[in-house]
Parts: C-alpha cells; sequence; structure tokens
C-alpha cells in the first residue's frame, strides 16, 4: 500500500463521519433553530435549543460515535484474529460478561455513583473483565498460545453460562427490576452525559492506537499462525494484547450504553468491500465509519417513532439480521 | 572442502501432548544443500521442519544458526535468514497476491510503517523470479495451486533469506507445476546459492532433484546422504513396509512400489 491512497481513502471516510457529525445533531423529534441556540439574547438556563442541542443531542451523538467506533474496529480485529469472517466483539463472551455484572448491580438496587460513574456500568465493565480473563485462562495452551477453534467454543459456552446467569436474575427480579434489566439488554444511547464521554474516550483511543501498532503483526496472523511466526511475529505476544485490547474497549463502551450487536460485523465488512483486508487502513476506516454507521443509526432510531425512542439496538438488529443472512449467502471466491 | 555449517541440530525432541514426535535427532545443514526430507506419513518431517524454522520449540536439545542458538536470536532478526512456506494456504480475506508477497518484508519493518520503494521491488523481483508479477494484481483466493504455491516461494524469498524450509510444496499439485516449483526451487539453489530443506512425498522426484536426503521413521534419522545411499531396497522396504523395485536412469534412482495383484 502506498501513502497516498491511504491518505486519500480515509480522507473519504473523514469526509463521512464529519457530514454525519454536523448533520444528525440537527435531526430530531423537537425542531431546533441553530440562530436560537446559538443567540447570545437568550440566557443559557433559558435557551430550549442550546440544551437540547449541547446537553441532550450532542453528548449522545459522541457516545455513538465512541461506542460506533470501538465496536468496529474490536469487530475487525476479532475477525483476523481469530481468521473467521463471522467473528463480533461479542464473540468471546464480553458481551454476555458485562450483562451479568450489570443485571447484578440492577438486582442489588444499587443506585448509586462510584468515582462519578454509576455503578451499574463499573459492574458491567468488570463483568466483561471477568469473562475475557476466564475465557482465555481456560484456552491457553502450554505453549502460549490461543488455538482459535477452542477460542471460539469457550467463547460460544461463555456466552450461554453467562446468560443462563442472567435469565435466572432476571426471574427472581420483581417488576421494576425486570424491566431496567430488559432494557439494559437491549443497548442504548439515551441516557449519557459528558462526564461518560471523558471516561470512556481515553481507554477506546489508547486501544485503538495499540491494536493500529500492531496492525501489521496481526495481518500476517490473519493469513495463518505459521507463516506468522515464520515471518518474525510474536504470535503469542500479538494474540494476547490483540485479544485483550479489543475485549476491552468492547467491554467499556458496552458498560455505558449496553449491548449494541452486530455493528462489529456489519461495519468490518462493509468497509474491507472498499479498502480490503490490511489493517492499517480497515482500523482507521473501521473506526470512521463505524462511527457514523452507530450515529445515523441511533438518529433513525431518535425518529422513526417520534416522540418515541427506540433503542438504538434495534435498529441495528434489524440491519443485522438481513446483512447477516447476505453474508451467508453470498458467493465466496473459492 | 566441505562448506560450513548453517544449521546444527542437537539431541532435538519433541512431544505433542503425549506421543513423541522426534526423538533424540541431531543434525547439520551445510550452506547451499539441497535437502529432501523423506519419510512415511507421522514421521515427524513437518514438525522437524516448524523447529528449524523457529515456529515450535523442541522438549529438549539444541538448534543454532551459524553458531548461535535460535532460542537467543531475536524473531525477526531470524526471520531475515530463514524462511518457512506451509504446505496448505487457507486464506479468509481477500489479500491480492502482491499484498501476500509484501509480508515477507515484515521482519524488515517497524510498527505503524509502510514498505519503502525498496521493498516493493525486492517483492517485485521476488515475483519475477517465481513467475508471479503478471498476476499480482489478482486476488489469492482467485489463483490456482500451483500460482499459490508460487506465490508463497515469491514471499519467503521477499524475505531476503539464506534457507527456505519448504513443507510439502509439491503436495497436490499436479506434474506440470510439480516440474515448475522444483525448477524454481533448483534454479534458487545453483544461482542464489540458497539453502532448501524440503519435506516431500515423491521419492522420485526427490531423488532427482535434491543432492542430499534424509529419511525419517517414527521421529529418528533412519538415513542421510546422496540419493543412491538413502534410497535403498531393503531400508525403504523396511520403513515404508510395501516392497519395491528400484531402477536407475541417467544416475537417478527411481523407486516403483510393487503393486501384486
Amino acid at each position: 500500500m502506498n501513502s497516498r491512497s491511504y491518505v486519500m481513502t480515509l480522507s473519504l471516510f473523514f469526509l463521512i463521519f464529519i457530514v454525519t457529525l454536523g448533520v444528525t445533531p440537527l435531526i430530531g423529534s423537537s425542531k431546533i433553530s441553530l440562530a436560537r441556540a446559538f443567540s447570545d439574547s437568550i440566557s443559557t438556563s433559558n435557551n430550549v435549543d442550546a440544551n437540547i442541542l449541547f446537553q441532550v443531542r450532542f453528548p449522545r451523538i459522541l457516545l455513538g460515535a465512541l461506542t460506533g467506533a470501538a465496536l468496529s474496529v474490536a469487530g475487525a480485529i476479532f475477525q483476523a484474529l481469530l481468521r473467521n469472517d463471522l467473528a463480533a466483539p461479542f464473540t468471546l463472551g464480553v458481551s454476555s460478561g458485562a450483562a451479568l455484572g450489570a443485571v447484578i448491580a440492577i438486582a442489588l438496587n444499587l443506585n448509586i455513583y462510584l468515582l462519578g460513574l454509576p455503578v451499574v456500568s463499573l459492574f458491567s465493565f468488570l463483568g466483561s473483565l471477568g469473562a475475557i480473563m476466564l475465557v482465555f485462562s481456560l484456552v491457553r495452551t502450554r505453549h502460549g498460545e490461543f488455538p482459535t477453534g477452542v477460542l471460539l467454543l469457550a467463547g460460544v459456552t461463555a456466552n450461554f453460562f453467562f446468560a443462563a446467569m442472567v435469565m435466572f436474575i432476571h426471574y427472581i427480579a420483581d417488576f421494576s427490576q425486570s424491566f431496567r434489566i430488559i432494557r439494559w439488554l437491549m443497548g442504548g444511547l439515551d441516557i449519557t452525559d459528558y462526564k461518560t464521554i471523558v471516561s470512556i474516550s481515553p481507554i477506546v483511543f489508547l486501544g485503538i492506537f495499540i491494536l493500529l501498532f500492531i496492525s501489521r503483526d496481526m495481518n500476517l496472523i490473519s493469513t495463518g499462525v505459521h507463516s506468522a511466526s515464520s515471518r518474525g511475529v510474536n504470535v503469542a505476544r500479538i494474540q494476547k494484547v490483540g485479544f485483550i485490547t479489543a475485549s476491552l474497549i468492547t467491554g467499556t463502551v458496552v458498560a455505558a450504553c449496553g449491548p449494541i450487536g452486530f455493528v462489529g460485523l456489519i461495519v468490518p465488512h462493509t468497509v474491507r468491500l472498499f479498502v480490503g483486508p490490511d489493517l492499517r487502513i480497515l482500523i482507521p476506516a473501521c473506526m470512521l465509519f463505524g462511527a457514523s454507521f452507530l450515529v445515523a443509526c441511533d438518529t433513525l432510531a431518535r425518529t422513526v417513532l417520534a416522540p418515541t425512542e427506540i433503542p438504538v439496538g434495534i435498529i441495528t438488529a434489524m440491519i443485522g439480521g438481513p446483512f447477516f443472512v447476505w453474508l451467508l449467502k453470498r458467493k465466496r471466491p473459492a | 572442502m566441505t562448506p560450513p555449517t548453517l544449521m546444527k541440530l542437537e539431541n532435538i525432541s519433541f512431544t505433542y501432548e503425549t506421543s513423541p514426535v522426534l526423538e533424540n535427532l541431531s543434525m547439520s545443514i551445510e550452506e547451499q544443500d539441497f535437502v529432501g526430507l523423506i519419510g512415511p506419513n507421522g514421521s515427524g518431517k513437518s514438525t522437524l521442519l516448524k523447529i528449524m524454522g523457529g515456529i515450535l520449540k523442541s522438549d529438549t536439545g539444541s538448534i543454532r544458526f551459524k553458531e548461535s542458538p535460535v532460542s537467543k536470536i531475536n524473531k525477526k532478526l531470524f526471520a531475515q535468514s530463514v524462511s518457512w512456506i506451509p504446505q496448505d494456504h487457507p486464506m479468509v480475506f481477500p489479500f491480492k497476491v502482491s499484498e501476500i508477497v509484501l509480508m515477507g518484508r515484515h521482519p524488515y519493518l517497524s510498527p505503524l510503517s509502510f514498505e519503502s520503494k525498496e521493498d516493493f521491488e525486492i517483492s517485485q523481483r521476488a515475483m519475477e523470479t517465481t513467475m508471479t508479477a503478471q498476476f499480482s494484481d489478482r486476488y489469492f483466493n482467485e489463483i490456482s495451486g500451483g500460482e499459490k504455491q508460487r506465490v508463497m516461494i515469491a514471499s519467503a524469498l521477499a524475505q531476503n533469506p539464506e534457507m527456505m524450509l519448504l513443507d510439502e510444496p509439491t503436495a497436490a499439485l499436479d506434474l506440470k507445476y510439480q516440474v515448475q516449483i522444483l525448477s524454481i526451487l533448483k534454479n534458487l539453489n545453483a544461482e542464489h546459492k540458497m539453502t532448501l530443506i524440503l519435506a516431500m512425498h515423491d521419492l522420485n522426484l526427490a531423488s532427482r532433484f535434491c543432492n542430499r536426503l534424509i529419511l525419517l521413521n517414527e521421529g529418528q534419522i533412519v538415513r542421510d546422504g546422496p540419493p543412491q545411499q538413502v534410497l535403498k531396497k531393503d531400508i525403504l522396504e523396511q520403513v515404508y513396509g510395501v516392497e519395491v523395485d528400484l531402477d536407475s536412469k541417467d544416475g537417478n534412482i527411481r523407486v516403483h512400489p510393487a503393486i501384486r495383484s
């Protein structure tokens, strides 16, 4: 790949991102006027337009962008490292671990804040960390490698196990808790503020940078672990760093907005059609396009049944289901 | 005068789970050797190649490349000297031929960097040597088995190695491609002084192209030497468990399994 086409391609994805970020705040169930929002003659507390724009829509759009970016990049990484293009950020049990954490916090009525963050989010983050550690410690061989077949199996098993625990807690919970559990499991970007953005963005950006740093090594692993090793890639270390970093950014955004499915599957596939499978360009392109995609889906979620807002997870799943079928039925090159 | 030793293995043992694959194996590879590693299925050929390529670590014994223990050599540095080519090449993602070949430059690149003009030139030369340049823009998954094998050789060549390890490079190829691949390798050996170790099943091709054969059985070396000394009726019948007839043409030994009905 040469640097000129690299910059050109990424500029295009950046443009899509900027346009999405510029247009979507203006769309919503209540019409707002930019002139009034930015007007000096109305005091900030009385300026309804400014409040909607800056306190409601902007943080939500930023959270959507961060979440879309993290899930899409994580999806691309899981697909490459597992050498399986149907893998997703949730394949290895991260989301169900997060769900279990969140559901425990909800069932215990822990409606408090710790370090400025809701305890439900912290529990959910701890849950995803626990799932990662469990799956990887089960799978690791004595040579320090992670055989992909066993890894997938362990992930699926963890998903079922945690889902069973979630169902159990859900079953014994009371009605109001039950509603909150269901609502959390649907995933959504609606309840957010700038504090959440500030607390999750460093992890997401640092994670994406680490993944970019090892992107060429992961390219080689995506063509085969042994040939990667023979080209000087420390396979065990790169697998570990890659899986854990991708799981960590997934767990971080899931803690903030619940499991939003299919983004990590749809976006990497779509982007790969345009830029190819080289992670050096696939990662930044997925980051930009994933951000745009989820913000667009969320705008749909905010407006399609206006004034009722539906969880964005429903929208992504409605797009993702048919997409997944198309993916399976698509004619693959021999 | 014997050429200098490139790689030396001493008392190598390796065990997968519980069954031993290699037992106390010792040998040395000299510069510009063209070695055919032969033996029945499960005799340890592939494992031995992976150990020599630094992909697997032996349980016991030592392996040295030019006097230095391989375990002490930086992985990327080792990859600049020794390359390994697997038997088959399942590819999930749509990489182009040129991208696969460029991956051979990985040991020379630092993180976050792109291939330089020089890297492109080296890859281009590797593709010309292996006659793959004309389809460099095609997708790897869309080319034939023989073409894939040549692309993988090009990628290994881009590593600029002194020694190449190939795991059954001619398996699953038709006669024309078998000869083509081996001719490319023969040329690399003669013109570029490349040291080559090939795991092979076809004894006739091995005897025709290699100047040294190592016969493995149950993880141990049975015979090691020029084809005439290794391909002996009694040894082959004992190792492979079938009756064979041998003849020779132009100094090349040919092995025929005796099929009696």
